[in-house]
């Protein structure tokens, strides 16, 4: 699995120039620029092309890092959380304050058999889990943590994130799909209608926040928010749009309310019925990581990313990766507090909620965005 | 592919799951044969037996009080009234007058059970249509009517307080004190499932003129308790056939007209607040005197039939005894609540979505021993 990981990451961090050009406007700061300073460090003491291969690994691993503790303090925290709404304790024994408790679910779902259906279509049964927790993986790459700490600044940003994220829903098709059962392939059918439906409102609702920034690249949209955060620049359209982002992020990343495709009480657990150990961790570590980036780019995008209310992080960079993770971890909460605290809907509403209510108000709110625009009604400070 | 699909007139775009026997969504092990298009239901056929202890049949070989020792095993989220429904078959039988204190502590013991039995009922509920946290807010409030059973009768969910004559013991001495403190407790925690779960947009879409049963089919299907409530049928043992201590009390049959899911699921919660009515009426004035009547060591009821019935949480239980005179009842038929609401599962769930029939089924409250005796 790893392999498969360090080749995509290998071939994301490959397009990028040895040599990153950030803006101007950032590089006037002390920079942070992480993927620069490996492969400068580097090709101090060996040739430039195994220098290259070499921060390519290192960015990767990195990234791998990132990925599985964030994983793993998400599961932590969503059953903080759920106990707190639900008035438990949770998990409070493993290490101090529990915090070891996801290691030793980790270390248990390892030592899992894995089963599955005799007559499953092997191969798919066995690729789905990569391509669910791959995506996830890929659109870690341009989430800016602080000023520099990105390892794949890409003038195309956020659409990049809207594409990669569009391909989760593969591995939750096939998985449903080849594991050749019924519950499995209701919850494959339900993904595919409700993931790529709430693409959708995503995008357009991404979409307006661009008309207001005037650019794709997650460094200069926070660039721009240097004079006030999109949310308050872009007023009542900003805010609509980012409660449609918040709706549809849910929706997208199948969550309570929206977790039409496991819906447990209804199809066992849908697409993943016949996953076990290792594979299940998968899908379920993919879900938290999903989450993150969908709040990360909530926070990128509507409350300034790493940049804090009063400038403090400009001296210090450093403290960026704090606010980032502050503002991020507050989405986080707000979607887990819909979890602990709504039904689930039904399919049907599901789409009705899509079809007949997001995306004609998303529609209305891109029109009164361009208008504020070129009104030039922006609020900024 | 089962063979009762093959009777049925199948489909091609038709398939068919099973749900169940385990399945989180039928509580229990029941197994529903879903004939499905897409998302929606063509059929839903319950298969019963995985669960059968065959309780009819051994109640021929025990003794009366051996009986009431079997019910509470049936639908064991009312095991208080089960056991009374025995007991008074067999207090009627043998025409013996029980005391009033018997009377008030069995009113009010019945509708703890039917508060404790909601209880679950609303969290499991709630869970059903995805709200996991109202499992836990249910739980928090039966878990204290649950102490109360315990420290009156030593256990918690099987109770066999109730015997022929009257009851095992006499309360114990902070009965009084903390059923109190659970009615106080209670009051103030009701509201909040109202807030959780009742104003929740999306529950309200989930539940409103989903699984509508009209109240014709409600009296045809044998529906009973909140399920036929629900649909505007009064059915109210308690208030047309009053036992033990419910003609002294006033209190109001919760009913709806609507016959759909949020119908019935109204129907409980008012249940809950008229419970609590019944209770706050009784609790003070308790009769002093003895807590049962001595009987014979074996009962012999006088041949002849007899029935009685009792206002279960899920509905109308009958206890139906044949005696020959002797020390053994001759046949025991139980009248359960969960059967004859089941059977109107597919009546009402056909046409709705895999979602709509979790739902439907959450309001029927099944208890599958109950159904499976």
């Amino acid at each position: 699995m790893f392999s498969l990981i360090m080749q995509y990451w290998s071939f994301i961090i490959g397009l990028q120039s040895p040599v990153t050009n950030l803006p101007s406007s950032i590089s006037g700061h002390p920079s942070l620029n992480i993927t620069e300073t490996i492969q400068n460090w580097l090709i101090g003491t060996m040739s430039e092309g195994t220098a290259n291969i070499l921060a390519m690994v290192i960015v990767a691993l990195i990234y791998l890092g990132i990925f599985s503790v964030a994983g793993l303090f998400l599961v932590l925290l969503e059953r903080r959380v759920a106990a707190w709404f639900q008035l438990r304790i949770g998990p409070n024994r493993v290490g101090p304050l529990g915090l070891l408790q996801t290691m030793a679910d980790a270390l248990k779902l390892v030592s899992k058999e894995l089963t599955g259906t005799v007559k499953a279509d092997k191969f798919l049964y066995n690729l789905a889990p990569y391509f669910v927790i791959v995506t996830a993986l890929m659109a870690l790459a341009v989430l800016p943590f602080t000023q520099g700490f990105q390892a794949f600044d890409v003038n195309i940003g956020i659409f990049f994130l809207i594409a990669v994220s569009s391909i989760g829903v593969i591995g939750i098709l096939l998985g449903g799909w080849s594991s050749n059962n019924k519950f499995a392939l209701i919850g494959a059918m339900r993904s595919g209608v409700q993931t790529i439906s709430y693409e959708l409102s995503v995008g357009l609702s991404l979409l307006t926040m661009i008309l207001l920034t005037g650019t794709l690249q997650l460094s200069e949209i926070i660039e721009v928010q240097k004079g006030g955060w999109l949310i308050v620049q872009g007023h009542i359209p900003a805010i609509i749009a980012f409660m449609i982002f918040m709706i549809s992020g849910t929706a997208e990343t199948n969550r309570a309310p929206f977790d039409m495709v496991e819906a447990e009480s209804e199809l066992g657990a849908g697409f993943h019925t016949e996953y076990s150990g290792m594979k299940f961790a998968y899908f379920f570590l993919a879900e938290f990581i999903n989450m993150f980036i969908i709040a990360a780019i909530g926070a990128t995008v509507f409350f300034g990313g790493w940049l804090s209310p009063f400038g403090i992080t400009e001296s210090i960079p450093w403290l960026g990766v704090f606010w980032f993770l502050g503002k991020t971890f507050v989405l986080i909460f707000l979607m887990m507090w819909f979890r602990w605290t709504f039904p689930r809907l039904r399919v049907d509403q599901l789409l009705t909620l899509e079809w007949k209510y997001l995306l004609p108000i998303n529609l209305v709110n891109i029109v009164v965005m361009a208008i504020v625009v070129w009104l030039n009604l922006i609020i900024s400070w | 592919m089962d063979t009762v699909a093959v009777n049925n007139n199948f489909k091609s775009e038709e398939y068919f799951i099973n749900m169940g026997p385990q399945h989180p969504a039928t509580h229990g092990v029941l197994r529903l044969l879903l004939t499905i298009d897409g998302e929606i239901i063509k059929k839903v056929e319950p298969d019963l037996g995985y669960i059968h202890r065959s309780i009819e049949k051994m109640s021929e070989r025990d003794s009366y009080q051996q009986i009431v020792h079997l019910t509470d095993r049936m639908d064991y989220l009312s095991s208080h009234i089960n056991n009374e429904a025995v007991c008074l078959t067999v207090e009627n039988a043998l025409e013996l007058e029980i005391p009033e204190r018997v009377k008030v502590i069995r009113t009010i013991l019945g509708e703890l059970t039917r508060i404790a039995s909601h209880c679950l009922w609303w969290g499991v509920m709630g869970m059903d249509v995805g709200a996991l946290t109202t499992y836990f807010y249910g739980f928090r409030d039966r878990e204290m009517i649950n102490d109360i059973f315990e420290e009156t009768c030593g256990a918690r969910l099987t109770m066999n307080y109730n015997i022929p004559g009257g009851l095992m013991f006499d309360i114990h001495p902070n009965f009084v004190k903390r059923t109190k403190d659970f009615i106080a407790h209670f009051k103030t925690k009701l509201p909040e499932y109202d807030t959780l779960l009742t104003g929740n947009v999306i529950f309200q879409k989930r539940m409103k003129g989903v699984g509508i049963l009209t109240k014709e089919d409600a009296i045809s299907f044998g529906a009973s308790g909140p399920v036929g409530r629900g649909s505007g049928y009064s059915c109210d043992v308690r208030k047309h056939h009053p036992y033990s201590a419910y003609d002294r009390v006033t209190f109001k049959e919760s009913l709806k007209t609507d016959g759909d899911s949020l119908s019935r699921y109204q129907v409980r919660i008012q249940e809950m607040w008229e419970s609590i009515a019944i209770i706050e009426q009784l609790i003070d004035n308790i009769p002093e005197g003895e807590h049962k009547v001595t009987t014979k060591v074996v009962i012999k009821l006088p041949p002849g039939e007899y029935y009685q019935k009792v206002e279960t949480a899920r509905g109308e239980l009958g206890v139906y005894v044949i005696s020959t005179g002797t020390k053994n009842p001759y046949r025991v038929k139980f009248r359960s609540p969960g059967f004859s609401n089941l059977s109107l599962l597919n009546h009402i769930a056909v046409g709705g979505k895999i979602g709509d029939l979790v739902a439907t089924m959450a309001t029927l409250d099944l208890v599958i021993p109950d159904i499976d005796r």
